[in-house]
């Protein structure tokens, strides 16, 4: 049987609704930048800048004056730098420009003195790990032997810390941004007002947003995820369906909002200023970049409301630490309502001409 | 209310009044739209022709006033309406990403019934575009797309507002041919425009808007007869001679001329309508050598529904 010429064929319409959100969104190569490329790009410089490095050699001023056997015990203890100064000028110099953390010069009695600024902790440390290479050089022996260990634990670091947030920044970024440019821009060239001339079902229009948003979460999830994994080694403890939930109704929570901020508004500019007022709080105050307990307990009932915060923290409960969806039931239940009702807000108060 | 029954009438308009701020946009319209005929609402910008249009449309809620098409209201029956219209709004801007069958299948889906899209690009003349981006086509293309979509539904009422403005000669040529393809398979289309040419060549009978009230309503055969004028007389002085063309001077030509209106300034000259060129053109050239008025320009037109527009307000259609 002759397959049927493509024209012929009519698709439901909300089915042509997505596929024209679909179409519009990959002929637009600006738009996958900035929600594929861009979030790629920021988790790569933080992580670097973020990377654990070994501890840097800790550098200590040591004068011509003091007694030689100084500058080798230093040079020969772990962590320690000797660096010869020629006179007191010479070391008041260093210390200022922080060029060293301590500078020890020899005492009138003999003995050595250590000049540094206690108000910096860094001399503060100094002062301790110098002195104990002085002492052990001279013939100190420590009553209890000491074994150091040293650990890195993935799901400590900056980095597992902060691919979480930005995946959950990238959610309400790219469901707030692109369905409030694509509606603004329908509006604007009059095309909502031709579309509601059409027996198109209203909510079928918009429902084709979220559905949309579907089809692009699984890419950025995948993308971002992937890139965390495979380039950071950030663990992923959770069952992939778990995320896969979280991220869902995140997407579809940020979406509706993103139609609630494009309801109205008739111009790009009155669109972006609103989605900024919108987003800027959770950028702040949702823990993305650091913990949100970092803000006074008097706000943080504000800050468990926001949608942006549940899914940061549902998304470090169950890639960080392996949590089930039980476990997150609570912001799952929070996001919910954030999809709800701004969906049925927008829904109401849509200016369609 | 709509006494006119349903079968005889595809829209009625009744009383019809729409307020915007301080500006009344429709002020007390009345219009009847038989099936089958092509009607035009022909006014200047500003008359109320794309408010009136897009009330009939349903997408805009009048003041007062009762608005029946095809036998049913907004009100009752608004989804099974907008199933049977085929609707073009004046600056709908179709979305540039897409292609044109894209956009032709996109508005089909929406249509519980309908015609094939490929049939719909044929009759639009677009088939080598078929694959083409709106971003790509011409004023005329995108206009005859935006036809399509209004036509992808099989409409029985078919609305245009203002189909040719902003597209040049050949294009609007094109889109004429379209609408007369439409007439001829029997749709009703009722159109606003403010191109008498495009009114007097598509239109059965037409309804001159013009302050949101319809001046005169007839065929434009009847209109321009209606002016009792056999042609337009358009005539200019010397411009040294212009200060000494007095009010009463122009009123003293004119009934020499036995025109049936008075004189109208335009174009750095006067215009009258005349009924019997043959005795107006010697008369008026008669009465100005008397007031030794040195002619400059002297020209003649067969009256036109601009005219007809002149004569009713007083200004052309296109002062706006």
């Amino acid at each position: 049987m002759a397959e049927p010429r493509r024209a012929d064929r009519i698709r439901p319409a909300i089915v042509e609704l997505t596929l024209v959100r679909l179409r519009e969104f990959v002929r637009e190569p600006e738009a996958m930048f900035w929600v594929f490329g861009f979030p790629l790009l920021l988790a790569l410089g933080l992580g670097i800048a973020f990377r654990n490095r070994p501890p840097e050699s800790v550098r200590i001023g040591v004068l011509q004056s003091a007694p030689a056997e100084v500058a080798s015990s230093l040079d020969s203890a772990a962590g320690l730098t000797a660096e010869r100064l020629a006179d007191d000028s010479a070391g008041a110099r260093a210390l200022r420009n922080a060029d060293v953390a301590l500078v020890v010069a020899p005492a009138a009695d003999g003995g050595i003195e250590y000049r540094f600024d206690p108000s910096r902790p860094d001399a503060r440390a100094a002062r301790q790990l110098a002195d104990d290479a002085v002492q052990r050089g001279a013939g100190r022996r420590d009553p209890l032997a000491v074994q150091e260990a040293t650990i890195s634990e993935r799901g400590s670091r900056y980095i597992d810390f902060f691919i979480p947030g930005l995946l959950g920044l990238n959610l309400m970024g790219s469901g707030v941004w692109s369905i409030g440019f694509a509606v603004v821009t329908a509006r604007k060239q009059k095309l909502l007002k031709r579309l509601v001339a059409t027996p198109m079902s209203r909510a079928q229009y918009l429902m084709s947003f979220l559905l949309s948003r579907l089809f692009f979460l699984v890419l950025e999830v995948g993308a971002l995820v992937g890139f965390g994994v495979l380039v950071f080694d950030v663990p992923l403890r959770g069952s992939l369906g778990t995320l896969a939930v979280v991220c869902l109704v995140a997407a579809l929570t940020f979406s509706a909002i993103g139609l609630l901020v494009s309801s109205r508004a008739r111009t790009v500019e009155a669109v972006s200023g609103l989605a900024n007022l919108v987003m800027l709080p959770m950028w702040i105050f949702s823990g993305v970049f650091f913990s949100s307990a970092n803000f006074p307990q008097a706000i943080q009932p504000f800050i468990q409301a926001l949608p942006l915060t549940a899914t940061v923290d549902a998304l470090r409960e169950v890639m960080l630490r392996g949590a089930p969806l039980t476990s997150v039931a609570g912001e799952l239940v929070l996001l919910a309502a954030w999809l709800v009702v701004p969906f049925v807000v927008a829904l109401k108060v849509f200016r369609w001409r | 209310m709509a006494t006119a029954s349903p079968l005889t009438r595809a829209l009625v308009v009744r009383g019809l009044r729409k307020r915007y701020d301080d500006v009344v946009a429709v002020n007390g319209l009345d219009l009847e739209v038989f099936p089958g005929e092509c009607f035009g609402l022909l006014g200047p910008n500003g008359a109320g022709k794309t408010t009136t249009i897009e009330i009939c449309e349903g997408l805009t809620a009048p003041d007062e006033g009762d608005v029946v098409v095809l036998g049913r209201t907004w009100a009752e029956s608004g989804r099974d309406l907008r199933e049977r219209l085929g609707i073009q709004l004046q600056e709908t801007q179709l979305a540039e990403k897409l292609t044109v069958l894209e956009t032709l299948q996109l508005f089909r889906s929406f249509y519980t019934h309908g015609r094939p899209v490929d049939d719909v690009i044929a009759l639009v003349s677009l088939e080598e575009k078929r694959r083409a981006r709106v971003s790509a086509l011409s004023g005329g293309q995108k206009q005859r797309l935006a036809l399509g979509c209004a036509l992808v539904g099989d409409p029985e009422l078919v609305f245009l507002d203002e189909p040719t403005t902003g597209l040049d000669p050949q294009a609007r040529r094109q889109v004429w041919e379209l609408v007369e393809q439409l007439k001829a398979g029997g749709r009703t289309i009722v159109l606003t425009t403010h191109y008498m040419e495009e009114a007097e060549r598509l239109c059965d009978r037409v309804a001159i808007v013009d302050h949101g009230r319809v001046m005169a309503l007839d065929t434009p055969r009847r209109l321009v007869a209606g002016l009792g004028a056999d042609q337009i007389v358009f005539f200019s002085v010397a411009e040294d001679a212009v200060s000494r063309l007095t009010p009463d001077a122009l009123e003293a030509v004119g009934s020499a001329a036995g025109a049936t209106h008075p004189a109208r300034a335009t174009d750095g000259g006067w215009e009258l309508a005349v009924a019997a060129t043959h005795e107006a053109i010697p008369a008026l050239l008669a009465e100005l050598e008397r007031r030794s008025l040195p002619l400059a320009e002297l020209r003649t037109h067969l009256p036109t529904l601009e005219d007809v527009f002149v004569s009713l307000t007083g200004r052309a259609l296109r002062d706006g």
